[in-house]
């Protein structure tokens, strides 16, 4: 069978799941929100300090919200032991994880893109770019790569909900730092060219860690 | 007397002699660094600790994959010895590295790359060993602390990168680029060989203890189950 | 070897020195299996027996650490998704998502088995479950009942010759269990391979053509239907595990 036809109806399970449930996407978008105002109470909100410190706030709120939806991938697969019920299908591993880590992806940009807007209006400041849009979106991956293998690994651990950010925030602070400095420059007006370390450094550790992931899923949930 | 037994007292004669040579060259021999002075003498502990804590995790890296593709236990415990050596000496090299810090800059901590760097690859060795503990059996916990030993390692070198070229202050790589006087590469490279012969023979102990208490626990088991 | 290969060949399920440890615990500990096609074959145990262990090494679920299987001849380790087309499963847990519909259920489960014409197919597996009137009702608002047939017909998607069963009456009210053991029996009389494990010995023993005891991850018990009565049963079950059934 065809994998991207298996990918294809993974990923439109959990989109349909999530479509009537809403779970993730909707805590996940309030948390954003409150996220972004309680940091403009931390910051005084003055538009001089907000200019130093959003990219920070960007990706700091943008990395939990990504723990907190990770953490919620695997639930659905946990009850009835769905997952099982994969495992026994004739279809390969690296299909589950694929399915799995772009149906986390969807979830994640479609809070990316009602938070940026929201982000653009109370920080005063043109986070809706396309430069920052690319600078999310390949971000977002990275997140989604490793993390969709983390959270296969944190469900079947006690306290699940501490262990993927324990498992995830060391592995992705290349992506933060990155992240953080090309928003940075981008807000300060900055060309595509002026990104070059950074944009570069997020797609290769995207392409890495897609491909280490891909290879080393099967691991994680073969018993 | 069995090979295990003539490695580890080879080891053991060999790390202590490359000990104690290079704590002569270190107090003794090498002359004292022009700017930096005394303290500059640090620097000889503080490249093998960091040294040793990449190691560890290469060890680490092999004994998993290796693990997760045979499923040997013996794989495991492999990876396993040289993770707790390891965070000893990834914890040894931040301490040393700030006490390093305090004279140069000023500062206890200072965000520099490298330091930056070993403080989340010290982060990833926690994640290992939690992972192992919190998971709800334990051929579960050496499987999942194998992928973070794999993911770690592949992660290291754009940690390392990303920290670099995020800040920038430090003596440069200056040790293999004949940036170093001859006297002092000498001290450095013979402490380097003074801990690399004495990570493996602590990883030498760690594994057999390792061994000897599997072997404990499958005969407690086949008594109890008798 | 010819003489070997085609006596592997011709059974069903074929086992040899399975064994899976948990920790220092073997849950499986030298298990050897010959199950012929079309055979129905009860497993009994203790709880902690490693029947369930034993049923997710021949579904590939899980790894046997030493030992082979072969479902139909083939070797697991040589085309496991070949296998896993021959194999359907039903537990006590449904493997059904409870936010998407009986229909939305089963069709996923059709495409992941790559069933031709899927939406007839499902159409007439849902109906011999008797659960087409709930067929766009969310699984998670069904009875545990409904929801175990839903799961059967999940299982039958793909026309498996082989169906493994743990402890599916787990969980169920006393309808329900007949129900199963109805859609079961109807499921023998087409000449499946059944391996089911239960703790209902009585129905687990009208059921089947051979009976294995486990116990400590070994099958300490094996005899034939005819030979068998629900005394003897219990007097093997209990001389060969210590417990009471």
């Amino acid at each position: 069978m065809n994998f991207w036809h298996t990918v294809a109806a993974i990923t439109w399970k959990d989109t349909i799941s999530e479509m009537r449930t809403k779970e993730i996407v909707s805590s996940v978008l309030v948390f954003t929100l409150l996220v972004i105002v309680i940091f403009n109470f931390s910051f005084g909100a003055t538009q001089q300090t907000m200019k130093v410190v959003a990219p920070g706030i960007l990706w700091v709120t943008f990395a939990f919200a990504g723990v907190l939806s990770l953490n919620r991938l695997f639930v659905p697969e946990k009850e009835q032991d769905c997952l099982e019920g994969l495992m026994v299908c004739p279809v390969s591993r690296e299909a589950i994880y694929t399915g799995k880590m772009l149906g986390s992806l969807i979830f994640m940009l479609v809070v990316e893109v009602i938070a940026l807007p929201i982000f653009t209006l109370l920080f005063n400041l043109p986070v809706l770019s396309l430069q920052i849009v690319t600078i999310t979106v390949l971000a977002t991956f990275g997140f989604v790569v490793v993390g969709t293998l983390f959270s296969a690994v944190a469900i079947n651990t006690k306290a699940r909900e501490m262990v993927l950010p324990i498992l995830f925030f060391p592995i992705i602070s290349p992506v933060i730092i990155s992240a953080v400095k090309a928003t940075e420059i981008s807000l300060a007006g900055g060309s595509w060219s002026s990104l070059v370390p950074w944009l570069p450094m997020i797609a290769a550790f995207d392409a890495i860690f897609f491909v280490v992931s891909f290879l080393i899923f099967s691991y994680v949930i073969e018993e | 007397m069995n090979t295990n037994n003539i490695l580890r007292n080879g080891l053991l004669i060999l790390s202590f002699v490359l000990m104690t040579v290079s704590l002569y060259l270190v107090f003794v021999f090498v002359p004292t660094e022009r700017e930096m002075g005394i303290v500059q003498r640090i620097f000889y502990l503080m490249v093998p600790t960091g040294w040793l804590a990449l190691l560890s995790f290469v060890i680490i890296f092999i004994g998993s994959i290796l693990y997760l593709v045979k499923r040997a236990r013996k794989w495991d415990i492999l990876a396993m010895s040289s993770a707790e050596i390891g965070i000893v000496f990834t914890t040894l090299a931040l301490i040393v590295g700030s006490i390093w810090a305090r004279p140069i800059w000023g500062v206890w901590w200072t965000w520099e790359p490298r330091l930056t760097a070993t403080l989340v690859l010290w982060f990833i060795y926690l994640a290992y060993f939690m992972v192992r503990s919190l998971a709800t059996d334990p051929e579960r916990g050496a499987r999942y602390s194998a992928i973070v030993g794999i993911i770690g390692l592949v992660d290291i070198p754009i940690i390392a990168l990303s920290t670099t070229l995020w800040r920038g202050i430090h003596p440069g790589p200056v040790i293999f680029s004949g940036g170093l006087a001859p006297p002092m590469l000498l001290t450095l490279m013979v402490s380097l060989a003074a801990f690399t012969s004495f990570y493996f023979l602590l990883l030498q102990y760690k594994v057999s203890a390792k061994n000897d208490e599997s072997l404990i626990n499958t005969l407690r088991e086949s008594i109890k189950s008798r | 070897m010819d003489q070997k290969d085609k006596a592997s060949r011709d059974l069903a399920i074929k086992a040899r020195d399975l064994a899976k440890p948990f920790g220092s615990y073997l849950a499986l500990n030298g298990i050897d299996l010959d199950i012929q096609r079309g055979e129905c074959v009860t497993i009994f145990g203790p709880n902690g027996a490693g029947k369930t262990t034993l049923i997710k090494v021949l579904a590939t679920i899980m790894n046997p650490s030493a030992g082979t299987v072969w479902i139909d001849g083939i070797n697991l380790k040589d085309n496991i998704e070949e296998v896993r087309r021959r194999i359907g499963i039903v537990t006590h847990q449904t493997f059904l998502y409870n936010n998407l519909t009986t229909y939305e259920n089963l069709d996923f489960y059709c495409r992941m088995f790559g069933v031709p014409n899927r939406k007839e197919r499902l159409l007439e597996v849902i109906e011999t479950v008797g659960m087409t009137s709930r067929l766009h009702d969310r699984v998670g608002t069904l009875s545990r009942g409904m929801q175990q047939r839903v799961s059967f017909a999940r299982s039958q998607l793909h026309k498996p010759p082989i169906m493994l069963l743990d402890e599916p009456e787990t969980g169920l009210d006393q309808d329900s269990i007949s129900m199963l053991w109805k859609m079961l029996k109807g499921s023998t009389e087409d000449r499946r391979t059944i391996v089911l494990t239960t703790h209902n010995l009585e129905q687990g023993l009208e059921f089947a053509d051979r009976i294995l005891i486990m116990d400590q991850g070994k099958i300490v018990y094996e005899g034939l239907r005819q030979s068998l009565d629900l005394p003897g049963l219990k007097k093997a079950y209990k001389s060969s595990t210590g417990a009471l059934p």
